[in-house]
């Protein structure tokens, strides 16, 4: 029989009354004053405000990212947009002009043409299409059908006054 | 003491209101690791919960609550091959701290340093003592269970028990200064 097990048997032949009965007052005293703080203790600790960390549900955070990439491609977008329109507007202005426009672009310098044989053509022209448009309107006047001409005198007549 | 039948008729949130403090400041006490403690009290009351059709009330809930935080204090330990106690050290706060929470009641501030130093010295002693001893010392003078309780929470015959606790109140007694 071990040493141990020969003080577990007379542990057990006497009370537990027995062994407090041995507590000194100063040993009491500490053990009612461990007891008290133990308690104190636990108490602090289990009342003690607690910080609840919430994660934010992944559907949640999944969404939010989503959302702040598109916000930021479409911004992205609307930026780069911008500038290619803004650099790319002179050529087609300049792509646009009328050839009249190109050629004053092209030579500022250049005086109107005031040559007598310049104007002579350009007299002339204006003739030919004058002419032309007199032959238009009288054979205009011709296809009027007979049964129309009384009425096409009256009117001629009307013009006359 | 409740009887099985006292007990089934308990709401089971009823018992986890009633003992959960007392769970808690046992596991508190043996681990001093607050983290820790909660930890371990929460799994108690979930393992109490899916057991409590199969608790037949032979002792008291608070007993057999008792037992199953000792049960998984002692797994909590041996899972991690950790020395109970000495291992600790890192993440636990040394019981002499309690002493801080000492109620001052209407002491002097001579009394109160003296009775803040009792309380750390027994603290030292506490922590020099084996697992058993530890267990049924804090259960006995701290959660103020009689032997038959002890006995029923530890699975220690009630001699054993008397043993641990002469060991473990000579060691106090040494730690305080006094002869036997």
């Amino acid at each position: 029989m071990s040493l141990e097990e020969k003080t577990d048997r007379v542990s057990e032949m006497r009370g537990l009354n027995t062994i407090e009965d041995e507590l000194t007052p100063e040993l009491d005293l500490a053990l009612r004053e461990f007891r008290l703080s133990v308690h104190a203790w636990s108490e602090a600790v289990m009342n003690r405000p607690r910080l609840a960390l919430v994660d934010a549900p992944r559907r949640q955070v999944w969404r939010l990212a989503a959302g702040w990439a598109l916000s930021c491609v479409l911004i992205a977008g609307g930026i780069s947009a911008g500038v290619f329109v803004h650099r790319k507007q002179p050529v087609n202005v300049a792509q646009v002009r009328p050839p009249e426009q190109q050629r004053l672009a092209a030579a500022p310098d250049s005086k109107p043409d005031t040559r007598p044989e310049t104007i002579q053509n350009i007299q002339q022209a204006r003739h030919e299409d004058e002419d032309l448009l007199a032959k238009v309107d009288s054979d205009v006047s011709r296809a009027v059908p007979s049964a129309m001409e009384p009425l096409a005198q009256l009117m001629a007549g009307d013009e006359s006054k | 003491m409740a009887t099985a039948h006292e007990i089934a008729a308990e709401d089971f949130s009823a018992v986890v209101t009633k003992h959960r403090p007392q769970v808690f400041r046992f596991l508190l006490s043996s681990t001093r690791d607050v983290d820790l403690a909660e930890t371990l009290t929460q799994e108690c009351f979930l393992k109490a919960h899916r057991n409590w059709a199969s608790f037949r009330g032979e002792s008291s809930a608070m007993t057999w609550l008792m037992r199953i935080a000792i049960n998984l204090q002692k797994d909590h330990w041996r899972n991690r091959r950790m020395q109970f106690w000495r291992k600790t050290q890192v993440n636990s706060v040394e019981l002499d701290e309690a002493s801080e929470w000492l109620p001052s009641g209407e002491r002097s501030a001579e009394q109160k340093l003296l009775a803040r130093e009792r309380v750390a010295q027994v603290g030292k002693a506490v922590e020099k003592l084996s697992e058993r001893q530890r267990t049924v010392f804090l259960l006995r003078y701290v959660e103020e269970r009689d032997l038959n309780e002890i006995a029923q929470a530890t699975g220690l015959n009630e001699g054993t028990i008397k043993a641990h606790l002469s060991r473990a109140l000579a060691k106090v007694r040494a730690e305080l200064g006094g002869k036997r």
